[in-house]
């Protein structure tokens, strides 16, 4: 850590005003700025560090074989083995359960943001009749743990495979049950997040549309959507990746024979780990974490401002 | 009174409500009657027995095992995360020199942020795999791989009981800080300039400025970190069910609540049981938040 004085840049027009600072306060000051600054910067390269090394040996080890993987931790691969990455998509089936992901994600956010916004919009907008009971009943469900839920919910949704015409799509080990289940538990921090937001958008369009003749319906998906949509994109992020990241749930609700051909990629990865030990076919799992976590890095790469501000905006409302 | 209104707002209520009761309200109504059976099995029939599963799972060593767990996350991942992504954030936002009066971040503490939120982006169950490769017990786990090439006995992070649970807590700080510096970060900024400005005419050192001004003046911020985080401390599940050795081992040493409910429900078919620690958990989490509201309400500073 350098206490160096050089490094101090000439003192400022407005801290030359600072005349009650003595010049011993001054000097004790500077040494202290400097010495945290360094101490700051260390810590903050040291996160980094700590951040990105294991996700790059992880990237590294996809390209070994399986005697360099067991043997030092720290070497570069002699060769690139991409073969690994081929038996992770056909062996392993890693292909497989990402498009199973990026299915049900893409239909349950899609039904999350709809329905979400629909409740969220009656809710904050409309007078009548059990609003604030439908609105409380609906934020009730942030207080709840999942895992209260999940024995009978295991049920329900074994119970529903049984109803005639709709069943086979709905119940256990099919994925409109799972897309279903998803966007039920996605509502309560939808609707609490975008009913906030309705409320806050002025009065005065909404009545020149209704005035102009636009019924409600048209009303909200002409008018009020478009001009929700800086909390719809906040909160359609949000949904994208909970629901990417969600695993107790497919757990349950995917389980059994026949299920693992609708397997979403984090019961993927987990099975792969543990088939890994089986087979020793270690490679393999590195080069499937690759493909796990890419996606993810490249996504995070373009909409990286839209998911900090996505993903922290329930925690600053 | 608007003409057609309610049939409109039934309209745009009906599914997102049907969806709610269906697998969210009732499954949470139906597990507090579940917990005073005795279901097991999926074709077994329940008969009701009152509270013999809850006076069954004092008696458990493990629930308590698993409650410990839970208490010893609820005290140290708020409090670690929370001391090292306000360390961080401080850096980033006030760390820089002082130009003009006007307090600059660090170099690059744009790029900083990027990097610190990424873990946050990836599952959790992702996260579980890579740890297991990462704190492999020998030398080639990138952990034991350089404390074996300075001599040092490889370390069993998953294996040795004493070390396990620690081990779970540093996975689960290492995906939250990054969250939170941002979050920090955000609350930080909106600070006003001119109060660093005062207090640095004053002559208060970085140290001073922190304790005296950040710290205060970002006091909501922290309150929703800890709910956010004593939350994520009642969960833990994906976690401990991917990364630790036999999910919750070894011999139980990182069970948690929701791993046991887990456990209970899908692999031994308990459902009454598993039912009861859901309600254990329901009510540990109720008494968490009450006393959380309790502790920290206080006036809020105004600027």
């Amino acid at each position: 850590m350098s206490v160096d004085t050089h490094d101090v840049p000439a003192p400022a027009p407005a801290a030359k005003d600072a005349r009650t600072i003595g010049a011993a306060g001054k000097a004790r000051q500077k040494r202290e700025v400097n010495f945290l600054a360094g101490l700051g910067h260390v810590a903050l390269v040291v996160w980094a560090l700590l951040v990105l090394l294991p996700i790059l040996w992880t990237f590294l080890a996809a390209f070994k074989t399986g005697p360099e993987i067991f043997g030092d931790a720290w070497t570069l691969p002699k060769a690139l083995h991409l073969d690994n990455f081929a038996r992770a998509w056909t062996k392993a089936h890693i292909g497989t359960y990402l498009i199973n992901s990026v299915i049900v994600v893409a239909l349950s956010t899609f039904g999350t943001m709809l329905f979400g916004s629909m409740a969220a919009y009656v809710l904050a907008r409309y007078k009548f009749v059990g609003n604030r009971l439908i609105y409380y009943l609906f934020v009730a469900g942030l207080a709840f743990p999942v895992f209260l839920a999940l024995t009978p919910l295991f049920l329900v949704v074994r119970n529903s495979g049984t109803l005639p015409v709709i069943g086979p799509w709905i119940g256990l080990n099919t994925r409109g049950g799972l897309i279903l289940v998803y966007i039920a538990y996605s509502l309560p921090f939808t609707i609490f997040f975008l009913a906030a937001f309705f409320k806050s958008l002025p009065d005065s369009i909404a009545e020149a549309a209704i005035v102009d003749g636009a019924s409600h319906t048209r009303l909200f998906f002409r008018v009020m959507l478009p001009m929700a949509r800086s909390g719809i994109i906040s909160i359609t992020i949000f949904n994208i990746l909970g629901q990417w990241n969600q695993y107790q749930l497919p757990l349950v609700l995917l389980q059994g024979e026949g299920a693992q051909d609708k397997w979403v990629i984090t019961q993927g990865i987990r099975n792969i780990s543990i088939s890994a030990g089986y087979e020793s076919d270690w490679p393999a799992l590195f080069a499937a974490l690759t493909l796990a976590i890419l996606p993810m890095l490249v996504m995070y790469g373009i909409f990286q401002r839209q998911i900090q501000a996505g993903l922290t905006a329930g925690a600053l409302k | 009174m608007r003409h057609g209104k309610y049939p409109f707002v039934i309209s745009f209520l009906v599914v997102p409500l049907v969806l709610y009761v269906v697998y969210v309200l009732g499954p949470y109504a139906q597990a507090f009657y579940i917990a005073m059976t005795d279901w097991r099995g999926v074709s077994a029939t329940p008969n009701f027995i009152g509270f013999e599963n809850f006076t069954k799972m004092f008696d458990d060593p493990t629930f308590w095992k698993a409650v410990q767990h839970n208490l010893f996350l609820l005290l140290a991942l708020p409090l670690i995360t929370i001391a090292i992504a306000l360390f961080l954030a401080f850096m980033l936002n006030v760390g820089g020199r002082s130009r003009s009066g006007v307090r600059s971040g660090v170099w690059g503490s744009k790029f900083y942020r990027v990097v610190f939120f990424f873990p946050q982006v990836l599952a959790v169950a992702i996260i579980g795999v890579l740890f297991q490769q990462i704190l492999r017990p020998d030398s080639s786990g990138a952990l034991n791989g350089p404390l074996h090439a300075m001599g040092l006995d490889p370390v069993g992070f998953l294996t040795d009981p004493t070390f396990a649970m620690w081990t779970v807590l540093a996975v689960l700080v290492w995906q939250a800080v990054g969250f939170y510096v941002v979050l920090f970060s955000a609350g930080m900024s909106s600070i006003p300039q001119d109060l660093y400005e005062a207090a640095d005419l004053d002559g208060a050192g970085r140290i001073g400025i922190f304790f005296r001004i950040t710290l205060p003046l970002l006091f909501d911020t922290l309150q929703v970190a800890w709910v956010y985080l004593g939350i994520a401390a009642f969960d833990a599940f994906a976690l401990v069910q991917v990364l630790t050795v036999d999910q919750g081992g070894p011999d139980g040493a990182t069970t948690v609540l929701a791993q046991e409910i887990y456990r209970n429900a899908f692999g031994y078919y308990k459902f009454g049981y598993a039912s009861a620690m859901g309600v254990a958990l329901f009510f540990l989490t109720l008494a968490f938040a009450a006393l959380t509201i309790r502790v920290s309400r206080r006036d809020r500073i105004e600027y």
